[in-house]
Parts: structure tokens; sequence; C-alpha cells
């Protein structure tokens, strides 16, 4: 009897010791890839942000750059003021959840931007109110995989594949190259649903601030346009720093 | 001979009469419905030349590779000199600049708040200045519905649809949101000035039409346009003399862009109707159709009158049998039997050409006006149709006319052959 038990016993652990083995092993790639991202979140994200910034629209016949403040608290509320040039200035975007506001001195009118138009193009760009609107964290949007060593302008990069695990994102598959030292991703690629290259960013001039690691010059290429994209420059960035309320309210745009 | 037949044909009216008039109404009713048709179909085609394409249409090269999505940025540039420079190398052309946007109208409120959003296809037309015949082209005093024609700058048309979706109406303002020409926001407000409806879906579900200055300051164009629409004097489209003006044209600029250096992709070129995007399938179908039509129409209008000249020389068996027995040859009565059909049939044809043809001038001067059997129509159809007045008018009524009726009398002649001099006493009752 005894022995029959060991026996079962024996061949219990012989089905299951290998599995059992071989189940961390795929979990520890998950959660290395997991923990990298949060990484990545603990650099890009932040309780509150003001900067300012310029914006390089190369297009097909001349190049143009307009200059902008932001305020953002939090992942829902945006501000956005337009400073140049003289034909924008003044002009603001304001996000409050799902929703988007244009507001714009020449015809002093408030407008809200919503369904289609989210997709479209802001200013030109390469970068959609989608784009500009979405500042969630990562790892809320992603899962993340396939951890791939490789190397990138010479910096040591780690590559992973984001599949999207809620349904409003505005790509449902993103690769991310993420420098391996300081966790910031050097460059994306975001795909459609069917695998379609839909954009292209790449992340220079990693800088060290208030104790994080932050790329200040982007450069998005929308793979469906032609022209030669659009750089966008942070000037200067303060994070978790205090901003009015009335700033990010409707109130705030006239 | 011939004279001899012909004091004949005009001295025997009961030799005559009858088939001159069959033969004259077949050729009036060929010519007229020969330009009736052609000028339907023309009609047609001219329609989508005023609302799309005008007769030639100068545009960058860039635009013109996605001119379906009206990519200002990359129109034309100094237009005011472009057009100077065709005015004076083709004086006969009516040139039209026009700009053409996609763009969202933003109705607001009591508080000025979003109340409502549609997106609208736009115009940016010449509606102000003098002795513009734009809203000619667009057919707008007849197709406005509410209000009136802008008068002032910050005035527009808006599709009546549209503008009842939006429980809009005369003198409410609304936003128009678009983009610049440099991609830059573009918000402006304009007064509705009247509603238009023009008849069909596509452009009834949401347009607007607005003077073309006020297209430039909303969209920052300034001495630029997207398209510069060239309309040829003629009233119906002339392939041939729209060809000749674009290869002119673009050798011209061609060789100019190339001496200068400048970017190829931004300079001009001029395309003709046909070559417009969908455009050549349906000037290939129209043509098809027309051609098939008029076939057939000049086929049975043959048929009718190949009878009439078998029956007119079936009707003189008598006097052929008296004119053999008389001792004139065979051949001899059979050529004079042709030569009297082509003269009777040549005839009949000018008069009645002559009369389709001064009918097709005063319908054409005047037109038909269909239009309040077309209101619900879902295509572009013109409202008013016009017979063409083309070069085949005033040939195309002699093919029946004198074709047909020459080959009834060659074979109602042939019997003249199968009769024996033997049996003629017989036959004619002697």
């Amino acid at each position: 009897m005894k022995y029959k038990i060991l026996l079962n016993i024996s061949l219990l652990a012989g089905v299951l010791i290998p599995g059992i083995l071989r189940a961390p092993l795929l979990a520890q790639d998950d959660r290395d890839a997991l923990l990298l991202l949060e990484k990545v979140d603990k650099n890009l994200s932040s309780e509150s942000r003001i900067f300012e910034s310029s914006m390089t629209i190369h297009g097909r016949r001349s190049d143009r750059t307009l200059t902008s403040k932001s305020w953002s608290k939090g992942e829902d509320s945006a501000l956005t003021e337009y400073l140049s040039p003289a034909s924008e200035a003044g002009t603001k975007m304001l996000k409050l959840g799902d929703n988007l506001w244009i507001y714009t001195p020449a015809a002093d009118r408030t407008i809200q931007i919503s369904g289609h138009m989210l997709r479209q193009s802001v200013m030109g760009s390469d970068l959609s109110y989608e784009d500009f609107m979405d500042d969630r964290k990562l790892t809320e949007m992603y899962h993340a995989a396939a951890l791939v060593k490789d190397t990138l302008r010479g910096t040591r990069v780690l590559v992973l594949d984001l599949t999207a695990k809620v349904n409003d994102v505005a790509y449902p598959r993103q690769k991310m190259w993420i420098d391996a030292e300081k966790h910031v991703p050097l460059r994306q690629e975001m795909y459609a649903r069917g695998g379609q290259l839909l954009k292209r960013i790449e992340l220079y001039d990693v800088q060290r601030i208030q104790n994080r690691w932050f790329p200040t010059r982007m450069v998005y290429k929308d793979m469906l346009k032609t022209g030669g994209g659009t750089e966008f420059r942070i000037e200067s960035i303060v994070f978790d720093a205090e901003i009015p309320a009335y700033l990010l309210s409707k109130a705030g745009l006239r | 001979m011939k004279k001899f037949l012909f004091k004949g044909i005009l001295r025997d009216k009961g030799r005559s009469l009858l088939p001159v008039i069959v033969v004259s109404l077949g050729a009036l009713l060929t010519v007229f419905l020969y330009s009736w048709v052609t000028g339907v179909l023309g009609d047609s085609v001219e329609m989508s030349s005023n609302f799309e394409g005008g007769d030639v249409k100068i545009m960058t090269k860039a635009y013109a590779a996605e001119s379906n999505q009206f990519p200002n940025d990359l129109a034309l540039l100094n237009v005011d000199a472009l057009l100077e420079e065709l005015h004076s190398v083709f004086p006969e052309v009516d040139w039209a600049s026009r700009i053409r946007f996609g763009a969202l109208a933003d109705f607001p409120d009591s508080l000025g708040e979003t109340r409502g959003q549609g997106p609208v296809a736009g115009w940016g037309v010449d509606l102000l200045s003098e002795n513009t015949r734009e809203p000619e082209r667009f057919n707008l005093p007849a197709a406005v519905v509410r209000g009136k024609m802008p008068e002032k700058p910050g005035e527009v048309l808006l599709s009546e649809d549209l503008a009842a979706r939006f429980d809009v109406g005369p003198g409410d303002v609304f936003t128009l949101f678009g983009t610049t020409m440099e991609g830059g926001f573009s918000f402006v407000n304009f007064v509705i000035a009247g509603t238009v409806r023009f008849g069909t879906t596509g452009l009834d579900r949401g347009a607007v039409l607005m003077d073309l200055e006020d297209a430039r300051s909303a969209f920052a164009m300034e001495d630029a346009a997207g398209e510069i629409l060239g309309f040829l004097p003629q009233i119906h489209y002339d392939e041939d003399l729209a060809q000749e003006i674009a290869a002119r044209f673009n050798d011209h600029f061609n060789q100019y862009t190339e001496e200068a250096g400048e970017d190829a992709e931004f300079s001009p070129t001029m395309l003709t109707l046909s070559q417009q995007e969908g455009m050549a399938q349906i000037l290939v179908y129209s043509k098809a159709v027309s051609a098939m039509l008029i076939f057939l129409f000049v086929a049975a209008m043959s048929i009718v009158l190949w009878n009439a000249g078998l029956l007119g020389g079936l009707r003189r068996y008598t006097e052929f049998g008296v004119r053999i027995a008389l001792g004139e040859s065979k051949s001899h009565i059979y050529r004079s039997l042709i030569w009297e059909a082509l003269m009777i049939g040549a005839l009949g044809s000018v008069l009645g050409s002559v009369a389709g043809i001064v009918l097709v001038y005063i319908f054409s001067a005047r037109g038909f006006d269909f239009s309040g059997f077309i209101q619900n129509a879902t295509i572009l159809i013109p409202g008013v149709v016009r017979p063409a007045i083309t070069p085949a008018i005033y040939y195309i009524g002699f093919i029946p006319g004198v074709f047909s009726m020459v080959l009834g009398n060659m074979l109602a002649g042939i019997g003249i052959y199968k009769r024996e001099t033997s049996r003629l006493f017989n036959e004619l009752d002697v």
C-alpha cells in the first residue's frame, strides 16, 4: 500500500514538477517585462506637470514651428495654450476626461472635438488629437511580452511587445525599444489591429530631470502621411507642480 | 436626262410630293433627336464640368495626385500672375479660381457652446465680383430654397438638408472649423445668407458655398487657389479643343519649371475633363449611350424611308411596263429610277434638315426645363436640358434621307430586269 502511494506521488511529481519548473520561467519573462514597463511609467508619468514645448512640422512644402505651454494633472486633465506663431497664439486645447475642447480667440468660440475628429491631425502635424489626449500609464493600457535584447543608436535596449488590455486605446499593438539602463523608450512603433504600422516615434536627448529620466526630443512620423514628420521638443518641464484648479476647467479656456 | 428627271419630279406632284414629305419628316426627326440625345448627355457632362472639373483644370501636380482629398497645403500659389498669363495666352477660355475644402460646421447654442456639428464639403468660388459666371454654373439662384444669395463677405450658402438637420436658417451664425493651408487651425464664423438644394444627395448632405475671398481668408490662402478651372466657349464639352489647350499649357510649364529649376511637384499641370478622376468613364459611357441611341434611331428611320422608296418603286410597276414596251432599255429605266430617288431624297433631306436645324437652334436657346420632375434625383443631372448644336446636325439627316431612299428604290427596281417583253401586253391588259 505504502509502495503504491509512493508510486503515485512519484508519478504525480513526475508530471507536475517539470510543469512547475517551466511555469515560473515564462512568468518570469512576463514579470520582467511588466517590471520594465512600470519603470518606464515611473519615468514618464507624474501627478502633474507644466512644460513649454516647440513643435516643428516638416511639411511637403515648408516647415512650421509652433510653441506652446501645457499644464496637466493626473491622466484626465490637461490644457495646452499655443504661444506662437501669431496666427495660433491664444488658441487653447482643454482635455477633461474623454472630452476635448478647443477655444480660439479669432472666432471667440469654444468647440468640442469628438468622434472621428479625434483621429484627425493636430495643426497638420503627425500627431492626432487622440495622441495628445491619451496620458494613461502604459501598464494600465498594455500587456507586455517578448523581452528581447538589442542595440539602438549605440545604446543597449530591451524590446517589448505591448498588446492592449483595454478597448479604448488608439493603437492596439506597440513595439517599444527601451533604454536598458535609463528605462525610457527610445523608439516606439504603433500598429493597427490588422498589423499595419501606423506611427513611429524616435525619442532622443534623454535628460535627468527631478530624479527621473525623460526624453526631451521626439520625432513623430505618421506612416500614412507624406511629409518629413513632426519634431516635438520639450524646452522646459516641471513635474508634480501645483496647478490652479480653474486653469483645468472650461472657464480657463477664455 | 437629270434635268428632265428633275423637271418631272417638280411637275408630277403625285410622284414626288408624298415621298419628299416622308423624307423631310424623317430627316427632321433624325436631326432633332440626334441633337436632343447629344444635348441631354452633353448637359450631364457639362454639369460635372461646372461643379467639379471645368473643361480643363489647373492644379499643382502634387494636388492633382490627391485631389479627392482637397489637399490645400499643396495648392497653387501666385494665382493672380498665373491668371494674367492664362488670360493673355488663352483669351477664349473663361478662367475661374476655386478652393475646395472639407471642414466641420459647428452650430452654437445661445451660450455659444457646441449644440451640433456636421462635416461639410465646401466650395470657395467667386460669388461677389461683377460679371462672375460662377453662380450661374452652380445654378445657384434657382437652387436657393430659403433666404437669398450672399451679398457681402462673411455670408454663405448652406445646403438645406444640413440646415434643417441642425434647425438653422438664414441669418443664423455658425463656425466653420477647418485647416489652414499651412496646417493650422481655422475657426471662422459665417452668417447663413440662404439655403440651397441641388437635388443630389451627395451635395445636399452637407455643402457650404462661400465667396472665394472668404475662403482665402479662412484658410490663409492669400493669392492661392486649390484649382483653376477653364471653361471653353462651346456649350458642350469639346475634347479635342480641351486636349489641345492642355498640351500647349503643359508643354510651356514643363519647360519653364525645368529651366527655372523649380520643384516639379508644385508646378502647375492642366488636365482635361476626361483626364480627371472618374470622368473618363463617364465620358466614354456618355459617348457609347449616345452612339447607341443615335444608331438605333437612324436605323429605324432608314427602314421607314427604305420602305417608302420600295413602295414608291412598286407603285410605278405599270409605268415601267409601258416604258419597256415603248422600247426604253431596262438599265436606262433603272438608272432614271435611282436618279429620281437620289433627287427626292436630297430634296427631302435638305428641307427636313433645315427645319430640324431651325428647331434645334430655337430649343437650344430656350432649353427644356425638367427641374420640377427631378427634385428627388440622387445623381448629378441638369434641370434644364438643351439640344446640342454640333457639326453632325448638318449632315446626319441625309443618312436616312438619301441613303435609305436610294436603297429602297434600288431594291424595288430589281423587278424591272425580271419583266419580259413577250408578257408585257398580257400584263398591261392591252
